[in-house]
């Protein structure tokens, strides 16, 4: 259990953008802030199964792309209505260029 | 604290009640009897046979108990008593409010020729969609009149089902209101290959129903037989209560920016009411929408609160046809030039500009939720009232977001929806 995951290229995430990753029969989404830092949470929005990868990320937000429903990516914070349920966070660590997603 | 519609406007307003702090009774009447639930999945995946047919709660049973909120469901209000500030039920109930907020909805347009016949039928509820969801199977014959969202959005799932589909929309084209021609081409175009039959420009004369089917004749003498038809040309707001207390309508319970009524302690928010919109040159609007249901409930639980913050949203409508996703941000009824981007074979956005060229709208349409994020980087653009470059705009090699931060370097947070 626990196992970091190689999901990609530092370079393939533009600066505050999120790409979506599919692991396992998972689905994750891959951000990378404005500061440079990278973070993963789980790709579906816990409102109604929206992929997040498809929102828009604004400094710490990802917001999804149906129905406006907000989280803060790096702790998985719901922001309020239409999402209630937090998001599941995982660790990430850049090595050597690439995105390592620790899959728990 | 009394709301009356358990929609998502009134729970909504319910729930943010008590986040702002208020501490006293909160109640929710509702006309439904079931728990309080949303809408939009009713003429998309509630249809789906193969799918769960319970309703999408919009709040837990034990999130209203946790908040305090005591909900009423299959009740109707009745009358107002203003002076006295009472709210009368049809169980014979009266509540005493300090705050009365009506978030009374919509209901379908009727068509005068299709009332009372048992094979025409609305969709507005869930026991609506559960009553149609029974209609949808391999080669009935389903006649929706009307092409706007909810008819388009049921004959796509109802195709999906196998059912024949005819649709009859009496103006030229279909979605004539707030959808853009190109859009409501590409939607068209989806329809025919799915299937489905399209008659634009057709009044229908008669609907006369037997055993063996409902006959509908249209205006150039065509006929054509279905199973069941669904009538969805509109909705007409639900102002008799607030008619009946003399509260001031006008295309809906007319209200100020902040939500009150012509009774400061009377607000009304959502599909039922008129507002005027300040982003618009303070024009008079009544939306129809699920975010605006929300904003808006959101927005007047501020305002019983003692706020005065002034609804300042921008529109925002979505659809979901087959695999394609529309979504419009802003009214563009008052644009004299459109600009198109193309983000795909399948996918592009249109740009609706003033003649000074302020970005008054932007449309978008493609597979699932392509357009999402520059719609939403539009909205943003459109909430701060600004020019973007015509040709930044036609580009798909420039980013929506640079002209963003262009527009307004110093906030670089998400805003324009209420939460």
């Amino acid at each position: 259990m626990a196992d970091w995951v190689d999901a990609c290229a530092a370079g393939d995430i533009d600066e505050e953008d999120v790409i979506r990753w599919d692991h396992a029969g998972r689905t994750f989404a891959i951000y990378r802030s404005p500061d440079d830092e990278y973070f993963a949470t789980d790709g579906l929005c816990t409102h109604e199964r929206i992929h997040l990868a498809e929102g828009l990320v604004m400094d710490d937000i990802i917001e999804c792309p149906k129905h406006n429903g907000r989280f803060n990516y790096k702790t998985g914070l719901a922001k309020g209505a239409p999402v209630c349920i937090n998001l599941q966070t995982y660790a990430v660590r850049v090595e050597a260029g690439r995105v390592l997603v620790q899959v728990g | 604290m009394v709301i009356v519609g358990a929609g998502d406007c009134g729970v909504r307003a319910a729930v943010a009640l008590r986040d702002l702090g208020h501490v006293g009774p909160i109640t929710l009447a509702g006309a439904e009897r079931h728990h309080p639930y949303e809408r939009p999945p009713l003429s998309k995946t509630t249809l789906d046979n193969s799918a769960d047919p319970l309703p999408k709660y919009i709040v837990t049973p034990e999130r209203l108990a946790t908040a305090d909120i005591r909900l009423c469901t299959s009740v109707t209000a009745e009358a107002i008593d203003r002076t006295r500030k009472l709210l009368r039920l049809d169980d014979g109930s009266v509540l005493a409010y300090r705050k009365l907020l009506l978030a009374t909805g919509a209901r379908p347009r009727p068509l005068p020729m299709a009332v009372g016949l048992a094979r025409c039928v609305t969709l507005r509820t869930f026991d609506d969609a559960l009553a149609l969801r029974a209609h949808l199977r391999p080669g009935r014959r389903l006649a929706v009149v009307g092409g706007g969202f909810i008819g388009l959005e049921l004959a796509a799932m109802a195709r999906e089902a196998g059912v024949d589909v005819t649709v009859i929309e009496a103006l030229p084209r279909i979605l004539q209101r707030g959808v853009p021609p190109a859009i409501a081409a590409a939607i068209h175009a989806r329809h025919m290959a799915a299937g489905v039959v399209i008659r634009c420009g057709h009044a229908i004369t008669s609907m006369v129903e037997n055993e063996t089917g409902l006959h509908i004749t249209l205006a150039d003498g065509d006929m054509l037989m279905a199973d069941i038809a669904v009538i969805g040309i509109g909705a007409l707001p639900n102002t008799a209560l607030a008619e009946a207390a003399g509260l001031t309508i006008d295309n809906g319970i007319a209200v100020d920016d902040c939500l009150t009524t012509s009774d400061p302690d009377i607000l009304a928010a959502g599909d039922c009411c008129s507002f005027p919109l300040a982003l618009y040159g303070g024009r008079r609007v009544r939306l129809e929408s699920w975010r605006n249901a929300q904003e808006q409930g959101a927005l007047a639980a501020g305002t019983m609160m003692g706020q005065h913050d002034a609804h300042r949203a921008v529109p925002w409508f979505w659809s979901d046809q087959y695999e394609l996703g529309l979504q419009i941000a802003g009214l563009a009824d008052e644009a004299v030039d459109v600009v198109r981007r193309d983000l795909g074979p399948d996918a592009f956005l249109l740009f609706h500009l003033a003649a000074d060229g302020r970005l008054l709208a932007a449309s978008g349409l493609g597979p699932g939720n392509t357009v999402a994020r520059d719609i939403r980087l539009a909205e943003m653009l459109i909430a701060r009232r600004a020019h973007p470059p015509r040709d930044a705009l036609a580009d798909p090699g420039v980013k929506l977001k640079s002209l963003v931060v262009a527009e307004s370097p110093a906030a670089r947070h998400l805003e324009g929806v209420v939460t």
